[in-house]
C-alpha cells in the first residue's frame, strides 16, 4: 500500500540522506485508511540523528509520535500504511525494503522499547526465553554464548540474572521496563527508538530509568530517539527536541534553543503547563481547545483554532518550517516578512 | 447448534488517531453506527433480507400458498409439481403450505424466545455488575450452573416428563433455561463500562442508580444487546426444532419442526420423499443463517479489527 | 492451590444441582409422570425395582420430601439407577456401559478433529489477513454453524447412502452380517458406518472453533508483543506460533470444553437420525419408552461428562498460562 515518491520535499537542501547521519527521515508521510477515508496520522516529517545522538519527540496523545517511531522501524500494520517519504538508516532506505530484507537489521542494528513492558513482553514465555528468541533469529545458537549475553545485558541495567527464568508477570513494573532495555541492547544496536517507556511508571522510576538510559547510551554510543509526552523530563537528557503537533513537526532544533526559547505558541504552551519548582510563582495556564480531528482537513495551520496568537492568515495557509536561529518552526509568525516586521515593530 | 460465537469483543468507539474528543452521547451514537452498519456491510444486509422474507410469509402466509396445510385431502406422496410446488406428505397434505404456514410457529419461538431471554439476561448481568458483593457472586454461581449443564439434554428431560410441549410449553422452558450465557457477556461488559466517565459524570450529578442504569448505561450496550438477542433467537429456533423433530413437541403444531418429526416417522428420505426432510430443514437453516449473519456483522460492528481487509500480494512497505 | 479448590468446589456445586434437579423435576410436573410411569410397569417388576424406582421417584414415598432427598443422594452415590424399564431386565448401568462406547468414539473422535483442523485453520486464516481462507470463511462457517445438526445428518445420508451407496445409512455396525468382535471385518464395518455421522458431527462444530480461534488470533496479533516480535526480526512462523497463537488459544480453552455440552447435544441428535447405538440414542429411546431411570441416568452422565471437559480444559489452562500458576 506504500508508494515512495523520493521528490516530494518542498526544501531542494532536504534531498538524500544528510552526511554522517546514521538517520535521515525526509517527507515521511502516514495514512491510516479510516472507513471515512484516509487519516493522515504523520504529514511529512524530516529529521537527521547523528551517530549517538539523544533526540526527544513531544506531543500530546493522537499528535503521531508513537506512529511515527513505528513507521521509522516499520512496524505498521493495516489500516496503517506509509504513503510518502523515505527513511535511511545507515544509507539504506527502509521503507522500500521488504520483510525478508528488513530482518538482519532488525535488532541487529536498529531495536525498540515499548511504553508497556507488560503488554510488549510475551506473557506465556520467561524472559530468558524472549532474549533467546532474538539471539537465535539472528544466528546466535551456542547456548553458553545465549546465557552468557543475557545475563550481561540483564547486570548491565541491574537486575540479576536469576531472573532470565521469571515471567514477565512476577517482576515489578520498574524491572520490566528494564529488562525490555536490556533485551533492546542485546546486539549493541547503533539506534534504539523509545516510546514513551518512562510513562507507565511512578515519578521517582522515571527519572531514575532516564538516568540509567543515559548512562548506557554513554557507554555504547548508540542514538536514540525518545518519544513522550513530557516535555521537560526528556529535556534534561536529549541534545535535540522536536515538538510535534497534528501528525506535522510543529518546533525542531536543539534541545536549548526549543527549550529555552519556544518559538511555536504550542511549544510554548506545553512548556507553560510544566511550572518550573525553582521559578517564581505564575499561574497555570493551559492550552485551551482540543487536539485537533486529523479526519477533517483544515485548509491553515492546524493549531489555529487554539492559538493565542493566531492572525487571519494562519486560517487559510499552510505554514512551511521557517528557520529560526538553531530551530525549525512550523509558525507564519517566523517567516520572513514576519519577523522582519517584529524586528522593525 | 454448535458453541455461541464468541460475541461482541469490544464496544465503544473504535480507535481513530488523532480524534480525542469527548464521548459522544451514547445512544446517538450507537445507533448511528447500528444504522450504518446495517446498510454498508454485506452479511448485514444479507442476514436482514432473509429475515424479511421470513417474516413477511409468516405475517401473510395465505399470499404464496393456496391449500391449507393441515387437509390431507390430496393423493400421498405426489412428487414436485406446479400445484404441489414440493409435493405432498405421505398423509396427502400439501408440503408447500406446511412449509409456509410453519414459518408463523417458529418466528414466534425465535422473537418471543430472544426477547425474554435477553430481557433476563440484561436484568441478570446488569445487576450483577452493579450490585456486585454477595449478589454478584449468587447470581454468577447460579449463570456458571446453568451454562455448564447441558441444555439440550435438559430440556429433553423436562419435555419427556411433560409428555411433549406445546409451543408456548416450549417458549418458556427454552427461556428459562437458556439465559446464563448471555447473562455473562453482559455482566463482563457492565463491569468494564462501570468505570467509564460519563457513568462518574452522572453520579457526581446526583442521578440516582436506577436512572444511571437504565439511561445511561444500557444504551451504551445496545449493540451487545441486539447481539445477545439475535444469539438467543437463533438458539431457541435450534432448541424448539430440534425438540419437536424427536417428537417432544406437539405433533399437531404446524410447524417446520414437527414437519421433520413426521418425514423421520414416515421414513421420508427412505420412501422416496425426500422434500419432506429437505425442505423444513432448509428453511431452519436459513432462518438460523440469517441470525447468525447479522449477528457476526454486529461483532465487526463493535470490533473493527475482525471487519474484511484488502490484502496486497507480496510484501511492499508498510 | 486456592484457585483450584474453588474450581474443584464449583463443580461439586453443579454436580448436586444435576442431580438435585433429577430429583425435582418428576416429582415437579404436573400430572405426576412418574406415577404414570410406575403404573404402567408395576407388574412387571420385582419388588427390589420397585423400591429402587421409588426412591428415584418419590412415588408412594411414605418419607417426607427432605429424607426421600437423601436416600435417592445415597442411591446415586452407589450408582443404583434402578432398573431401566425399555430394556428390561438390565439395570441402567449395565444399559449405559454397552452404548457409551460407540459415543465416546464418535464425539472422541470427532471433537478432536474438530479442535486440531479448528484452531489451525483460525490461526492461519487470521495470520494470513485479507488472504483468499480469511475471506471465504467466515461467511461460510457462520451459515454453517447455525445449521441443524439432524438436517446436516439427513442430507448426507441422503446423498451418500440412499442416492450413492457409498457409505451405510444407520446403524453402528450391520446387525445381519457382522458379529462383534476384534475381527477386521468388524473394525472395518464399524468404521465405516462411522464415516457419516462422524462426519455431519464434525461439519456442524468445526465452525464455531474456526471462527472463535481466528477471532480471538485476530485481536491477539495487535497486541504489543506481537509487534515486539516483528520488532526483533523472528521468522514469521515463530511469531505465530510462539507469540501469537499460544496466547490465543487460552481464553478459548475453557469454552471448547463448555462447548462440549453442545457436541453431545447435536451427537444426541445425530444418533438419533443414523440409529448409531450410542447413549444419545439411548436416551431418546428412554424417552419414548417413558424409560425414566435411564433417562435420568443418561442425564447425569452427560453433565459429568462435560464437567470432566472443563477440568481438562481447566488443567491445561494451567499449565500453559503461567499467570495463572502463581495467581494462586
Amino acid at each position: 500500500m506504500a508508494s515512495v515518491r523520493a521528490d516530494a520535499g518542498a526544501d531542494p537542501k532536504d534531498y538524500g540522506p544528510a552526511a554522517g547521519a546514521i538517520l535521515t527521515v525526509r517527507d515521511l508521510s502516514v495514512e491510516y485508511a479510516m472507513d471515512s477515508g484516509a487519516v493522515a496520522a504523520v504529514d511529512r516529517v524530516s529529521f537527521d540523528l547523528y551517530p549517538g545522538e539523544f533526540l526527544g519527540i513531544v506531543g500530546e496523545s493522537g499528535c503521531g509520535k508513537s506512529t511515527l517511531l513505528f513507521a521509522i522501524a516499520r512496524l505498521l500494520a493495516p489500516p496503517a500504511a506509509i504513503t510518502n517519504g523515505s527513511v535511511a538508516f545507515k544509507g539504506t532506505n527502509m521503507v522500500a525494503m521488504t520483510d525478508k530484507e528488513l530482518a538482519p537489521v532488525r535488532w541487529r542494528d536498529l531495536s525498540v522499547v515499548m511504553q508497556s513492558a507488560m503488554n510488549a513482553l510475551n506473557p506465556v514465555t520467561s524472559i530468558g526465553a524472549q532474549f533467546k528468541d532474538a539471539m537465535k533469529a539472528h544466528g546466535v545458537t551456542s547456548k553458553e554464548e545465549i546465557a552468557a549475553r543475557s545475563a550481561e545485558v540483564l547486570q548491565m541495567v541491574g537486575i540479576d540474572p536469576v531472573h532470565l527464568g521469571s515471567y514477565p508477570h512476577q517482576l515489578s513494573g520498574g524491572m520490566r521496563q528494564r529488562s525490555m532495555i536490556a533485551m533492546a541492547l542485546l546486539f549493541t544496536p547503533e539506534l534504539v527508538i523509545m516510546d514513551e517507556p518512562t510513562s507507565a511508571l511512578d515519578v521517582v522510576a522515571q527519572r531514575s530509568l532516564m538516568v540509567h538510559i543515559k548512562k548506557l547510551q554513554e557507554e555504547l554510543h548508540f542514538a536514540v530517539v525518545f518519544v513522550t509526552h513530557d516535555m521537560s523530563l526528556v529535556s534534561h537528557f536529549s541534545e535535540r527536541l522536536m515538538v510535534m503537533y497534528a501528525g506535522q513537526v510543529a518546533e525542531y532544533g536543539s534541545t536549548r534553543e526549543v527549550f529555552d526559547t519556544p518559538r511555536h505558541p504550542y511549544s510554548v504552551g506545553l512548556l507553560e503547563a510544566f511550572p518550573s519548582i525553582r521559578g517564581e510563582r505564575v499561574p497555570l495556564t493551559g492550552i485551551p481547545g482540543r487536539p485537533p480531528d486529523l479526519s477533517q482537513p483544515q485548509h491553515g495551520c492546524w493549531f489555529a483554532p487554539r492559538c493565542p496568537r493566531v492572525m487571519d492568515l494562519c486560517r487559510d495557509t499552510e505554514p512551511d518550517l521557517y528557520q529560526v536561529r538553531d530551530a525549525k518552526v512550523r509558525c507564519l509568525l517566523y517567516t520572513e516578512a514576519e519577523r522582519k516586521e517584529a524586528d522593525r515593530g | 447448534m454448535s458453541m455461541p460465537l464468541s460475541g461482541v469483543t469490544t464496544v465503544g468507539e473504535p480507535v481513530r488517531p488523532g480524534v480525542t474528543g469527548p464521548a459522544k452521547r451514547p445512544a446517538t451514537h450507537a445507533l448511528a453506527r447500528l444504522t450504518r452498519a446495517v446498510r454498508s456491510n454485506r452479511k448485514a444486509a444479507a442476514g436482514t433480507i432473509m429475515l424479511g422474507i421470513f417474516i413477511l410469509v409468516s405475517i401473510f402466509p395465505g399470499v404464496i400458498a393456496k391449500d391449507n396445510p393441515g387437509a390431507d385431502i390430496y393423493k400421498p406422496r405426489l412428487g414436485l409439481s406446479t400445484s404441489h410446488l414440493l409435493g405432498t406428505t405421505s398423509f396427502g397434505q400439501d408440503m408447500w403450505a406446511q412449509v409456509v404456514y410453519g414459518t408463523r410457529d417458529v418466528l414466534i419461538i425465535a422473537f418471543v424466545v430472544g426477547l425474554a431471554t435477553t430481557a433476563i439476561a440484561v436484568i441478570i448481568g446488569v445487576a450483577a455488575a452493579y450490585l456486585g458483593g454477595a449478589w454478584d457472586g449468587t447470581l454468577g454461581v447460579i449463570t456458571d450452573i446453568l451454562l455448564v449443564i447441558p441444555l439440550f439434554p435438559l430440556l429433553i428431560v423436562i419435555t419427556a416428563y411433560a409428555h411433549g410441549a406445546s409451543t408456548l410449553v416450549l417458549i418458556v422452558v427454552i427461556t428459562a433455561t437458556s439465559w446464563s450465557y448471555t447473562a455473562r457477556q453482559l455482566r463482563s461488559q457492565a463491569l468494564s463500562l462501570r468505570s467509564r466517565d460519563f457513568l462518574e459524570a452522572a453520579r457526581v450529578r446526583g442521578e440516582r442508580r436506577f436512572y444511571i442504569i437504565v439511561v445511561e448505561l444500557i444504551p451504551t450496550m445496545t449493540s451487545l444487546i441486539v447481539a445477545s438477542f439475535l444469539t438467543n433467537a437463533l438458539y431457541a429456533v435450534l432448541f424448539a426444532s430440534s425438540l419437536q423433530f424427536i417428537g417432544l413437541g406437539d405433533p399437531n403444531a404446524q410447524s417446520w419442526g414437527t414437519m421433520l418429526y413426521w418425514a423421520q416417522n414416515e421414513a421420508a428420505l427412505q420412501t422416496g420423499q425426500p422434500m419432506w426432510a429437505i425442505a423444513p430443514g432448509f428453511c431452519i437453516a436459513a432462518l438460523g443463517a440469517a441470525f447468525a449473519l447479522l449477528n457476526y456483522a454486529f461483532d465487526e460492528v463493535g470490533n473493527p479489527a475482525l471487519r474484511p481487509v484488502r490484502r496486497n500480494r507480496g510484501k511492499r512497505a508498510r | 492451590m486456592r484457585y483450584a479448590l474453588r474450581r474443584l468446589g464449583f463443580f461439586v456445586l453443579t454436580l448436586w444441582a444435576a442431580l438435585t434437579l433429577n430429583f425435582l423435576l418428576p416429582r415437579m410436573m404436573p400430572g405426576n409422570p412418574a406415577l404414570a410411569m410406575m403404573s404402567k410397569f408395576h407388574g412387571e417388576l420385582g419388588p427390589n425395582a420397585l423400591h429402587a424406582l421409588e426412591i428415584l421417584f418419590g412415588v408412594n414415598a411414605h418419607q417426607g420430601l427432605i429424607s426421600q432427598y437423601f436416600s435417592y443422594l445415597h442411591q446415586v452415590a452407589t450408582f443404583n439407577f434402578g432398573t431401566s424399564l425399555s430394556q428390561y431386565p438390565q439395570t441402567v448401568t449395565s444399559v449405559i456401559g454397552g452404548a457409551i462406547w460407540w459415543t465416546v468414539g464418535l464425539v472422541g473422535i470427532t471433537t478432536i478433529l474438530a479442535f486440531l483442523l479448528g484452531t489451525g485453520l483460525g490461526v492461519v486464516a487470521a495470520w494470513r489477513r485479507g488472504g483468499r481462507l480469511d475471506s471465504i470463511m467466515p461467511p461460510v462457517f457462520v451459515v454453517t454453524s447455525a445449521i441443524p445438526y439432524f438436517w446436516v445428518g439427513m442430507v448426507l445420508v441422503l446423498i451418500f447412502a440412499l442416492t450413492l451407496h457409498w457409505l451405510p445409512e444407520q446403524g453402528g455396525f450391520n446387525v445381519t452380517s457382522d458379529t462383534p468382535g476384534l475381527s477386521l471385518g468388524y473394525i472395518g464395518d464399524v468404521l465405516q458406518h462411522a464415516v457419516l455421522p462422524a462426519f455431519s458431527l464434525l461439519i456442524t462444530t468445526i465452525g464455531t472453533w474456526i471462527l472463535t480461534m481466528r477471532n480471538t488470533m485476530i485481536t491477539t496479533l495487535a497486541e504489543d508483543y506481537v509487534r515486539m516480535a516483528r520488532a526483533k526480526g523472528l521468522p514469521g512462523r515463530r511469531i505465530m506460533v510462539d507469540y501469537a497463537a499460544r496466547n490465543a488459544i487460552l481464553p478459548n480453552l475453557t469454552g471448547f470444553a463448555m462447548s462440549l455440552g453442545f457436541v453431545v447435544s447435536g451427537a444426541i441428535l445425530i444418533e438419533y437420525v443414523f440409529n448409531y447405538p450410542g447413549v444419545g440414542f439411548m436416551l431418546l429411546q428412554a424417552v419414548q419408552g417413558e424409560d425414566y431411570p435411564l433417562m435420568q441416568a443418561l442425564f447425569l452422565l452427560i453433565t459429568v461428562a462435560v464437567l470432566l471437559a472443563i477440568l481438562v480444559a481447566d488443567v491445561a489452562t494451567a499449565l500453559l498460562d503461567p499467570r495463572t500458576r502463581t495467581a494462586g
